[in-house]
């Protein structure tokens, strides 16, 4: 795992540096209020979380131009707001109303917005892999230069449709960066048992194009890594596989409390939390102090205590609403 | 006006979408090598050199290219999915039911996937995995739109009117009824030919059609099943019996009016289905007719279809599994003496 980041040009900018904070601490403070809100049992549904992994969606959108694509999973509360998508359309959507980004039909694991470049998550494993080829196709035939980056899971390289889209990505050189977020378990089951090499950027080689694995918890070096993949992408020598080590803290869904993580590895990578390693790095700044860092918490929390209030008050879909939006 | 058959008409209807429309593209297994077939049954046949580029040959990934059709749909392009033989659609099956048929509900509207999936049914001498009638897989699921051509002037116009559609539509073709000449030729092939005009048209997606007026029984198919429908109604004719045939054609949704119409005046209806007869499109249709129109009726309705098995390779096991005019003949005769 690589320790130091290679920071790429636009990175050294304290603004831009601490708008990738603003977005990490955004959607740890976005994940843990909606925790408490599932719990409190006032929120409906189901919820899957990205606590602790907020680096890898954060660094790759920060990699990506307007115009440019992500597609999603089950677990794409922090890739929304990666990618621009605001914490009211996501709360009011997650407490199923109208004003919600996918009007309430949408819910947890299908949270999207296309005029921000995010399709509604894809909450079958690895089902995203090859509708991200597919829009990745469109692109090179209507010769635009835009590219999409797929985010999936671990879990997701031991299904079928891994290997049939990353195969036509790699054979038409589509311009798709495939990020692998390996967060050691699909659902409770470690890579362990399912891998007999868990060196999933291994598998790039295999299909005839570069894959890399980077320290999904450190932002910078995931951000380094998407600008060249997406360079590359753009440059139509895609696709990119992107292998990015992180964990998740919280549990799979609903109320799971982890118990099959053991102690020693949930400690040895809670020290290598996403956000205190960035705050680390960017308090060894000169330009940058502490208060900066709490004045944007305590501005995310005064946003979020806003939009909670919102969304709870927000309009409820009506009977007719039901039967709407089947078709075009 | 030109006389073809239903690959000839597919093929021509094609190329003038992807004349028309620069949006518009194939994808799947053997449609555009060259030297090659043009797709199992032809319909592609040269048109990867009139078209380059956008006749896209895939690897043998059904689940693969039916989820790039959905994403490419999404970006703005008219995919034509080619599925080599439908049977094949189980593989591909979650792309087009949790993917493209769910995509507009799920983001509240926003999103469109006009895209064709088309697919050749039908139990033609190769035993039970490349033959079963799969239209009854997708007629459930909201979101889709599932049609049946059975003559070539209906297949190029319902073609037209999916690709320029801006939903996912299935057109399921049969086998037998193609017209597939040369080495691609099927044995017991039934003439599905028709004149096709020289101008543009189209088949609206949501209608049936009578194809033979009659007073005293309705009978509904489609695909292979319509033809046998009509050829059972001539034999009735000599009889005295004059049936009314429609070919249903439009699978999802379903058109009542128009068959709604025709029992209003027979009072007696058979379905006929090639397939299982157990939780078939036939069995839909039975429960919208009770709801539609059950009041006319003065018998029950009576379906003809495939017993619960799957299809066999026997020609002679095979030509007892599928429906045939005999049955759907002696089916009415029951019906109208009863």
């Amino acid at each position: 795992m690589k320790t130091t980041s290679a920071i790429a040009a636009p990175a050294q900018d304290r603004a831009f540096l601490l708008g990738l904070y603003q977005r990490i601490v955004l959607i740890r403070e976005f994940e843990e209020r909606v925790k408490f809100l599932f719990l409190e049992g006032t929120m409906p549904g189901t919820i899957h979380q990205c606590q602790g992994q907020e680096a890898t969606a954060v660094g790759v959108c920060a990699a990506l131009q307007a115009g440019d694509y992500i597609t999603s999973t089950f677990r794409g509360h922090g890739h929304a707001l990666a990618k621009g998508l605001s914490v009211q359309e996501l709360l009011d959507e997650l407490f199923g109303a109208t004003t919600g980004c996918c009007k309430g039909k949408g819910g947890s694991m299908h949270m999207g917005n296309m005029d921000k470049g995010m399709v509604p998550g894809i909450a079958i494993v690895a089902g995203g892999i090859p509708l991200a080829a597919g829009m990745a196709l469109a692109f090179k035939l209507q010769k635009k230069p835009q590219v999409v980056a797929c985010f999936f899971g671990d879990g997701a390289v031991a299904e079928g449709a891994f290997h049939e889209g990353v195969n036509m990505a790699a054979i038409w050189n589509l311009p798709v960066v495939l990020v692998c977020e390996n967060n050691l378990y699909g659902a409770s089951t470690h890579i362990g048992k399912v891998m007999k090499n868990p060196k999933i950027s291994d598998r790039a080689a295999s299909y005839g194009f570069r894959g890399e694995t980077v320290d999904g918890n450190d932002v910078l070096a995931v951000l380094a890594a998407a600008q060249r993949a997406v360079e590359e992408c753009r440059a139509g020598k895609g696709p990119v596989l992107l292998e990015l080590l992180t964990y998740r803290r919280t549990g799979h869904s609903r109320r799971d409390a982890c118990h099959y993580q053991p102690k020693d590895e949930r400690e040895a990578w809670f020290a290598r939390d996403p956000i205190t390693r960035f705050a680390e790095v960017l308090l060894a700044r000169p330009d940058v102090q502490q208060a900066d860092l709490d004045a944007i918490k305590a501005k995310i929390e005064a946003e979020i205590q806003a939009a909670v209030v919102n969304a709870q008050q927000a309009p409820q879909p009506t009977l007719a609403n039901l039967t709407e939006d089947v078709f075009a | 006006m030109k006389r073809q058959g239903i690959a000839e008409a597919l093929r021509d209807g094609i190329a003038e979408e992807m004349t028309r429309d620069s949006s518009v593209f194939c994808i799947g297994e053997d449609i555009g090598v060259p030297g090659g077939w043009g797709g199992a049954f032809t319909v592609t046949l040269g048109l990867s050199e009139k078209f380059p580029g956008r006749i896209i040959d895939t690897p043998i990934a059904e689940l693969g290219f039916t989820g790039m059709a959905v994403g490419a749909a999404m970006m703005g392009m008219r995919p034509i999915a080619d599925m080599q033989y439908g049977d094949f659609l189980f593989l591909a099956s979650d792309q087009l039911i949790n993917n493209a048929a769910k995509m507009r509900y799920m983001s509240g509207g926003t999103i469109k996937v006009p895209m064709v999936m088309r697919a050749p049914i039908g139990a033609t001498g190769r035993g039970s995995q490349h033959a079963q009638s799969m239209e009854r897989y997708f007629t459930g699921v909201p979101g889709l739109k599932v049609v049946a051509v059975s003559t070539a002037y209906d297949a190029k116009g319902i073609l037209k009117a999916a690709v320029r559609d801006d939903n996912p539509v299935m057109i399921f073709e049969h086998k037998l009824l193609y017209g597939s000449k040369g080495a691609r030729a099927e044995p017991g092939a039934v003439d599905a030919t028709s004149d096709i005009p020289e101008e543009d048209y189209v088949v609206p997606l949501d209608r049936a059609v009578v194809r033979r007026e009659g007073q005293h029984v309705t009978i509904l198919g489609w695909l292979l099943m319509a033809h046998f429908a009509a050829q059972a109604a001539e034999q009735l004719a000599k009889e005295g019996i004059e049936a009314e045939v429609i070919d249903v054609r439009s699978l999802s949704p379903i058109d009542y009016d128009t068959i709604g119409a025709s029992i209003r005046k027979t009072g007696r209806v058979i379905i006929v289905e090639e397939g299982p007869k157990t939780g078939g499109v036939s069995a839909e249709i039975a429960a919208g007719i009770m709801e539609h129109c059950g009041e006319s009726l003065q018998a029950p309705v009576v379906r003809v279809a495939s017993p619960d098995v799957p299809v066999p390779f026997s020609p002679i096991l095979e030509n007892a599994y599928r429906p045939d005019v005999a049955r759907i003949v002696a089916a009415a005769r029951n019906l109208t003496q009863g």
